[in-house]
């Protein structure tokens, strides 16, 4: 029978169906310090185990410090104390945990990849909602409750209902300077915060292809905000390139055999998608959002529209700006790059090819933070990090930092922030906060002209 | 577990669209290890002033709106990130019904797993709740909603109405099969 690639793995790890829902079974569960505290709390009342230790990995990133000083001693007891529980819940349940101190330490979404531990054709799951991120490699994941978390540790499984399938088809050639950020959010601008709210959303066609996987991450990864829990690619000859060799991803013949067992892993006809959204994307041109919701976004030259509800008005009156103004208008204080969105080597590639021997306009701060510890090493060896250095940006150690301002790295209220992460809500990187989401390209761009501009 | 069948409130309502986890329940507030002591951080960013002082005209700071157990809201209510203490706050404040037009897939399922009911209503429903503004029942079993001379039918996935009637623990429910997960996990994954 002809499926899409979704329903293909889905379909292998259903265990049981029961009315509209099915008992799927996990491969692969990730944790960190936030959204896990309360679902050993749960396994301890009751006195369960949790079933697979092995297929279970931790690593702490929302809270963690970014300045390297600052991890001796973390000042939030709050924090500390999510830390610390993590580091005890781990060794009491037998879970890897890459603590701060390990070389494989990262946010979530960026070590999954990174260490062969998401791999095509498996269910992943995770208590935060950008866990989209690994289907970029063919895979299912998505992102669960605390109260789920539970459910995975204690049984590896997890009643789900089964998810209607949209296949996203992006063509034509990506222009100079516009990536794939651009893409996901041109799509989210056009079709709203909700176009995937009920569907598992497959990406395809030849702009797809021609990705690499790290933009196909960053792509995958924005599923949510557009409503979609599941966003994924079809695993091809990049994808097997991108995986192999890694910490956890299968060795010689098992690799040969994993690779066998992946080769049917495509959507067998369009015609199988319930429903089909089309962007061509050859005059695409930068984007940036200028409201609190990511679907408030515009080309770059475009100017801001018109208020056309409550909601609008609240968001001109939160960011201080007007229908009508563009992008170079925003009074730019701080650049952010980094994130579970783009906080990828490449992504600090194309930010350093654009600073180099240059520095950053006075009016910014712009801090730069590596999303593991892993692209941090690889920063520093091909000395892109002394390019940012150089031109003025601070650098740091890996973690969510500035993406959601859990940890220390506030931007000041009032600020606006031309940030590479993935939310603009209010408050999201700090209280009054005003987030403008870009690639890194135009984040960096921006840090050099003081402005969001491209000239 | 408290199973969920017959809600009567009145409604405290914050009409909004995309009403995000981090209005519903802001970061600085997440750092417990807890499941409770959520309430006073719900709608924080809407609820309190800079000085941390509450705003009295915010619907949840009104002497009126107290004890309230039903929410109405607009479209895509908890989007955003997956933090279940969204849910757990809405409990903790002792909202045990929200009545929206859509919900966010990941909030959806973290209300229902609280044993929680995130109704879907239209838009011409709601408001017509909210000009009635007198006590409304929510009827599970039957799947209703009144209130005065109104009367609406609600859909919910049948799977998911029996859960909140019998308030079912989901573990002891996945157990249930627990010998074929384990014939999978031999064929599959070992
Ligand atoms: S980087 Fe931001 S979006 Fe990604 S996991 Fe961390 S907080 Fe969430």
């Amino acid at each position: 029978m002809q499926k899409t690639l979704f329903d293909k793995i889905w379909d292998q790890h259903v265990i049981v169906s029961k009315d509209d829902k099915d008992l799927l079974y996990i491969d692969l569960h990730l944790i960190h310090e936030v959204t896990s505290p309360q679902a050993f709390e749960g396994l301890r009342l009751k006195n369960r185990k949790l079933r697979r230790p092995d297929r279970t990995f931790a690593t702490m990133d929302h809270n963690t410090p970014t300045v390297l000083e600052h991890r001796d001693f973390i000042e939030d007891p709050l924090s500390a104390e999510q830390l610390k529980s993590l580091a005890d819940n781990c060794a009491e349940f037998g879970v890897t945990l890459f603590d701060m101190e390990s070389e494989y330490n990262g946010i979530v979404h960026m070590i999954g990849p990174e260490l062969g531990l998401s791999l095509p054709g498996k269910t992943i799951v995770c208590g935060d909602s950008h866990t989209a991120t690994h289907g970029a490699l063919g895979a299912i994941a998505f992102g669960i409750g605390t109260s789920e978390v539970e459910d995975v540790f204690a049984t590896q499984c997890m009643w789900q209902t089964k998810p209607k399938n949209m296949g996203v088809k992006i063509t034509g050639v990506l222009p100079d300077n516009v990536f794939a950020k651009d893409i996901i959010l041109k799509l989210i601008a056009e079709n709203g915060v909700s176009f995937g709210t009920g569907y598992a959303i497959e990406y395809y066609g030849d702009t797809i292809e021609n990705l690499s996987v790290e933009e196909r991450l960053s792509l995958c990864n924005m599923s949510i905000e557009g409503g979609a829990k599941f966003g994924l690619v079809k695993p091809d000859q990049k994808t097997l390139d991108y995986i192999a060799d890694r910490k956890y991803t299968p060795k010689g013949e098992e690799f040969e055999n994993f690779k066998e067992s992946i080769k049917d892993l495509v959507t067998d006809d369009e015609s199988l998608f319930d429903k089909i959204i089309k962007l061509d994307v050859t005059d695409l041109k930068p984007q940036v959002s200028y409201g609190t919701n990511p679907a408030m976004t515009v080309d770059i030259d475009q100017p801001f529209p018109e208020i056309k509800s409550v909601e609008d008005q609240t968001a001109y009156d939160y960011m201080d700006l007007k229908p009508g103004m563009k992008a170079e208008e925003i009074p730019i204080e701080f650049v952010f790059i980094g994130s579970c969105t783009n906080g990828r080597i490449n992504d600090l590639r194309i930010a350093a090819e654009v600073m180099r021997d240059k520095k950053i306009a006075e009016n910014i701060s712009c801090v730069v933070v590596p999303g593991s510890m892993q692209v941090l090493q690889k920063a520093k060896e091909e000395g892109l990090l002394e390019i940012f250095e150089q031109a003025g940006c601070e650098t740091r150690m890996p973690g969510c930092s500035y993406c959601l301002a859990m940890n220390e790295d506030r931007v000041t209220a009032g600020s606006h922030c031309a940030s590479t992460s993935n939310r603009n809500f209010e408050g999201r990187q700090g209280e009054r906060s005003r987030t403008h989401l870009m690639s890194p390209y135009l984040a960096a761009k921006t840090a050099i002209e003081g402005r969001i501009s491209l000239e | 577990m408290n199973k969920l069948n017959i809600v009567q409130s009145k409604a405290t309502v914050i009409f909004k669209d995309n009403i995000d986890t981090d209005i519903l329940i802001p970061k600085n507030y997440l750092k417990s290890t807890k499941r409770t002591g959520f309430a006073d951080a719900l709608f924080a960013p809407w609820r309190y002033d800079e000085a941390g002082d509450p705003i009295p005209e915010f619907p949840l700071n009104q002497p009126e709106n107290q004890n309230h157990k039903i929410l109405i809201a607009g479209e895509n209510f908890g989007c955003g990130s997956s933090r279940e203490h969204a849910a757990w706050a809405l409990q903790d404040f002792g909202i045990e019904v929200v009545i929206a037009g859509s919900y966010s897939p990941i909030f959806y399922m973290n209300y229902l797993n609280n044993l929680k009911l995130p109704l879907k209503l239209g838009r011409m429903e709601r408001e017509a709740l909210i000009e009635e503004d007198s006590m409304i029942t929510v009827n599970l079993t039957e799947q209703t909603v009144t209130a005065g001379t109104l009367k609406f039918d609600f859909e919910i996935e049948s799977v998911y109405r029996e859960k909140l009637l019998k308030g079912q623990d989901g573990i002891e429910e996945i157990l249930e099969y627990l010998d074929l997960i384990e014939k999978h996990e031999r064929e599959y994954a070992k």
